[in-house]
């Protein structure tokens, strides 16, 4: 294994680097230059306190424990005299120890009420590790770094939710509905982003509204999801129409109630 | 400047305003040529280097590195040779000053002018081998023996090819001395048939200096830093000084050697023997960012099977061309 | 000392390398000790906590033991009591530079036990991002190979293409390095908008700066002499050893779990399995190169023949794998990993065991190592491509 006289491979070498001395560096100065991370980037986690029922499926979730939570009952007398007072949770600490955090967000997708969130913001390092663990207030603050999340690529599934704010009111000037779901091509795009950033643009109000699934969800869907309880209506018009058909009276209610419910979706998604 | 005029009269004051002189390049140099390499090699490497130190483009970086050097603890370890330990750092720099003194850095501004200055300066870079191999073996470490051994049989294999490269520039200008060959060198041909003799030139002393891809001695990613493994602080920073500063003075010994030294065009000479070393330098370090390291059994045979032959033959063509015309 | 006793002094056969076989005598005062050298766990050239007792004689190894275990961290005990969730943040962090593809063998395993029915996108999607991965594994060995061998500048090179890449990971998962994006029956959720814009631009990029290696380092005359010849590997070797991945193919062995196998939809993909000659660490890092360009072909035909749909099965919210046992081997960058799975019906494996190519790597080290020079332990240990962690586990 001599070496051979050095050949057009050592001048093509000298070439790259010669090459790349000459073009400019690819060299982001950091403290100067921030960097702008993408929505989904796990940075550190915040947390919505009001949004939080102390259910501890976080804490269940996360694979090293590094949630603390605790929390104590309290009684809420009844709104209307002779009803039962009820008891609530009420959040005392939640915090979280970002010294053991493996940063793979478990919690936050455990997390049926939406009170917590990834933010892309970094800049926590302390001096000692002790100072990692961080207390509600911190995780409070932090909530202000969420950013409303990306719209989705072609050819993906929607979220329902963003579908069906996205979906336009029915009136005679546009009667073609667009692909409901799924499979079936491009959804809406404008719509989507629409309805992406609409929702929790500001700080405060920063999860997507979601709301109860249209077609009778399986047990597995249902455990995804946050539901929010809410009182349904009835259209009336729909249900007289119904019972005027002769439906059955069960199915003309139901069909009453996703009207009503189409009705006020639509309302919010103008 | 009324006491720089006293100083000139006496032959004592001059032999003590050179030496400044000559100390005061070495240090600059080897700031120079340190952030140059920093720079350089970032560049080449698609990044930018030291930005931070000193404000504009990490000027003061080489400054801030001695200042944290100077803090650090001393550490002598406990199986080292102390006085051997202590001493080899200084083994490595003096001889770089001492060849700092000899090159004619512009007409007449040499440290000191001799007859036979060429081979003063090949000698004197030679001895530097000498404080690598107390270093390695006065350190106690296996790594550090491994890498001062390697830097002996480096030696061995490109000492002959850089003397006799060396030498036929000599032969042909007629003169060992280095203002001597400056003088007769012909421009603009300034290499003037000695090509050949100036690639063997740059190539033994690259492995002179354990540069990239000759760096054997202190292959990091094989011997940690093979002599200077052990060492700490100050006296590692004179390793580092001596290796850029070397650089730079094997530069300026080969662009005297080869390249016409001070001659040159418009402007003044000295600024003309800066900018060719400089230019030997970014070569050197160009190759560092290009390079893999080569085997010290091939560098033996590199050196022995070709840089040898060559350069005797090369040697032998001068003298012939030398008698015929 | 190796070698027998003469009267005057010790005769000593060179062991392999160059100047193999040739006897020695060496005497009186020259007669020479054998020097035991612990390259790591704390050495420049071992990235990470790798321990290789060496045995010198001068400078020519006349043993060599490689010593694990320094960063073991117990990962398949661990596993026996995380869910299923949980395990697939922990396969992130054995191997940390293929996490994606190691995410893929778990959430296969439970997905088969399940029966599970996996979206087409989703399957599609995991091809695209496991190609990705193996592009940016490769690159960071492409990288340190050079960097051992004393070239400083490809690493810098490589880390430079692996910020474009991982740019558009986080992007994607949130992560760079430990993704965590599969789910048991899929994927987290879909790719976000201006995605796949970023992974054409990658695509054409990686590509062109391919050549830049070539020259630096492939057609370089002194990577040549240093890589030639050096670390060779038969193919009955590496098989007694259970080699797989580039070092495998190196040796001339055609074994990739992605056609011999197949999983997702390589199937319906079209790639080549580079297979070397004689096995020296050139061809490795030949093959290494070849992987990241075979990749690159599979990314640029998923771009073309993504589906659209969703990305994940409904499943139920604990996962409970019924009572069974499995075996799912798939390809990652650095070899064959394989994850056995035996579950008794919980919500955790009863045991979960992992074939990591990287263990099986370093196995062959010894054999190897013999007979050759500290300058060849280096561009051997950077050819035989293993990450310490999925070493230890």
């Amino acid at each position: 294994m001599g070496l051979r006289v050095p050949g057009s491979g050592l001048l093509k070498g000298l070439g790259v680097t010669l090459r790349t001395f000459l073009r400019p560096s690819v060299t982001q100065e950091y403290p100067d230059e921030k960097p702008s991370l993408p929505a989904r980037s796990r940075g550190v986690i915040a947390l919505k306190e009001e949004n939080c029922t102390v259910c501890m499926a976080c804490a269940r979730a996360c694979p090293d424990w590094c949630i603390y939570i605790e929390s104590h009952k309290e009684v809420v007398p009844p709104k209307e005299p002779g009803a039962r007072p009820r008891t609530r949770n009420v959040l005392d600490r939640f915090a979280i120890d970002f010294a053991l955090c493996m940063y793979c967000g478990l919690c936050v997708e455990a997390c049926p009420f939406d009170a917590l969130f990834w933010a892309p913001y970094f800049e926590y390092s302390t001096y000692e590790v002790k100072q990692l663990l961080h207390e509600k207030e911190t995780l409070g603050r932090w909530m202000a770094y969420v950013p409303p999340p990306d719209p989705l690529e072609d050819g993906a599934e929607q979220p329902k939710e963003l579908e069906a704010g996205a979906r336009p009111a029915r009136s005679p000037a546009r009667t073609e509905e667009p692909a409901r779901r799924g499979p079936s091509g491009p959804t809406d795009e404008a719509g989507v982003r629409e309805a992406a950033s609409g929702a929790g643009r500001a700080p405060e109000a920063v999860p997507p509204v979601r709301t109860v699934p249209e077609e009778a969800p399986g047990e597995p869907k249902a455990a995804e999801g946050a539901r929010e309880h809410r009182e349904v209506g009835m259209d009336e018009e729909v249900y007289q129409a119904e019972i005027a058909k002769g439906t059955p009276e069960r199915v003309a209610r139901a069909k009453a109630k996703s009207a009503w419910m189409r009705k006020q979706k639509e309302g919010r998604g103008e | 400047m009324e006491g720089v005029v006293v100083l000139a009269r006496s032959a004592w004051g001059i032999l003590l305003l050179k030496l400044i002189a000559i100390l005061g390049l070495y240090l600059v140099a080897t700031l120079v040529v340190g952030y140059a390499e920093h720079k350089v090699l970032a560049h080449m490497q698609a990044r930018l280097g030291p930005m931070y130190a000193g404000r504009f483009h990490g000027w003061a970086q080489l400054i801030a590195d001695g200042l944290k050097f100077l803090q650090k603890e001393d550490v002598i370890p406990r199986a080292a040779d102390k006085w051997v330990f202590s001493l080899a750092p200084v083994m490595v720099v003096v001889p770089g000053i001492m060849l700092y003194a000899v090159i004619p850095w512009g007409k007449g501004l040499a440290g000191f002018s001799s007859d036979v200055s060429l081979f003063y300066a090949l000698a004197i870079s030679a001895i530097s081998v000498v404080g690598v191999l107390m270093a390695g073996w006065a350190s106690a470490n296996k790594f550090s023996l491994i890498g001062a051994l390697r830097s002996a049989a480096q030696l061995i294999a490109y000492e002959l090819p850089l003397v006799l490269a060396a030498a036929a520039v000599a032969l042909q200008a007629g003169s060992a001395s280095l203002e001597g060959i400056v003088e007769a060198q012909r421009l603009p041909f300034i290499l003037a048939g000695q090509e050949l003799g100036f690639f063997i030139f740059l190539m033994a002393s690259m492995a002179e200096l354990s540069r990239t891809p000759l760096d054997m001695p202190i292959a990091d990613s094989e011997i940690i830093a093979g002599a200077y493994t052990e060492y700490t602080g100050m006296r590692y920073v004179l390793f580092l000084l001596a290796e850029y500063a070397g650089m730079f003075g094997l530069a300026a010994l080969g662009a005297v050697l080869f390249l016409g030294g001070w001659r040159g065009p418009g402007f003044p000479g000295v600024l003309w023997t800066l900018v060719k070393a400089g230019a030997l330098t970014f070569i050197m370090i160009w190759f560092r960012a290009t390079y893999p390291r080569i085997r010290e059994d091939q560098l033996q045979k590199m050196a022995w099977a070709w840089l040898v032959p060559l350069s005797l033959a090369n040697l032998m063509g001068t003298a012939a061309f030398k008698l015929l015309f | 000392m190796r070698g027998r006793e003469v009267t005057e002094g010790t005769i000593q056969r060179l062991p392999g390398g160059p100047g193999e076989g040739v006897e020695v005598v060496l005497r009186g005062d020259l007669a020479t000790e054998e020097m035991v050298l612990n390259i790591g766990p704390q050495h420049p050239s071992t990235h990470g906590v790798l321990r290789v007792v060496i045995t010198l004689d001068g400078e020519r190894i006349v043993e060599a033991e490689p010593v694990i275990g320094y960063m073991h961290r117990g990962f398949e005990k661990l596993a026996e009591v995380r869910d299923y969730h949980q395990i697939i943040v922990l396969v992130n962090r054995h191997d940390w530079l293929s996490a994606f593809c190691n995410e893929i063998g778990v959430a296969m395993a439970v997905e088969r036990l399940m029966g599970l029915e996996v979206p087409e996108r989703a399957q599609w999607l995991r091809v695209l991002l496991a190609e990705w991965n193996r592009v940016l594994n490769h690159l960071v060995f492409i990288g340190s190979f050079g960097l051992e061998l004393g070239a400083m500048t490809p690493i810098f090179y490589a880390f430079r293409e692996r910020e474009v890449i991982q740019e558009f990971f986080e992007m994607a998962t949130g992560g760079r390095l430990h993704v965590h994006f599969n789910r048991v029956g899929g994927l987290k959720e879909d790719l976000p908008k201006g995605f796949m814009k970023k992974s054409e631009q990658a695509l054409r990029l990686v590509r062109s700066r391919l050549a830049d290696y070539e020259d630096l380092l492939l057609g370089s005359e002194i990577f040549q002499a240093r890589t030639r010849g050096i670390g060779v590997i038969p193919p009955e070797l590496a098989k007694e050893y259970g080699v797989t991945g580039p070092i495998l193919q190196a040796s001339g062995v055609p074994e990739d779990a992605r056609k011999t196998s197949p999983y997702l939809v390589y199937e319906k993909l079209e790639f080549d399995v580079p297979v070397g000659k004689t096995g020296d660490a050139w061809e490795r890092f030949w093959v290494l190169l070849e992987r990241v360009r075979q990749s690159l072909r599979i990314i640029e035909q998923v771009h073309e023949g993504l589906p659209s749909g969703p990305v994940r099965a409904r499943v139920p919210k604990t996962i409970k794998a019924p009572e069974g046992e499995i075996y799912v081997r798939t390809e990652n960058p650095l070899g064959q990993l394989g994850y056995y799975l035996v579950s008794r019906g919980g919500q955790q494996p009863w045991r979960l065991k992992m074939r990591t190519a990287s263990f099986s790597n370093v196995s062959i080290l010894p054999a190897i190592l013999k007979g050759a020079l500290i300058p060849d332990l280096v561009a051997i240990m950077g050819s035989i491509f293993f990450v310490v962690g999925d070493v230890d586990r």
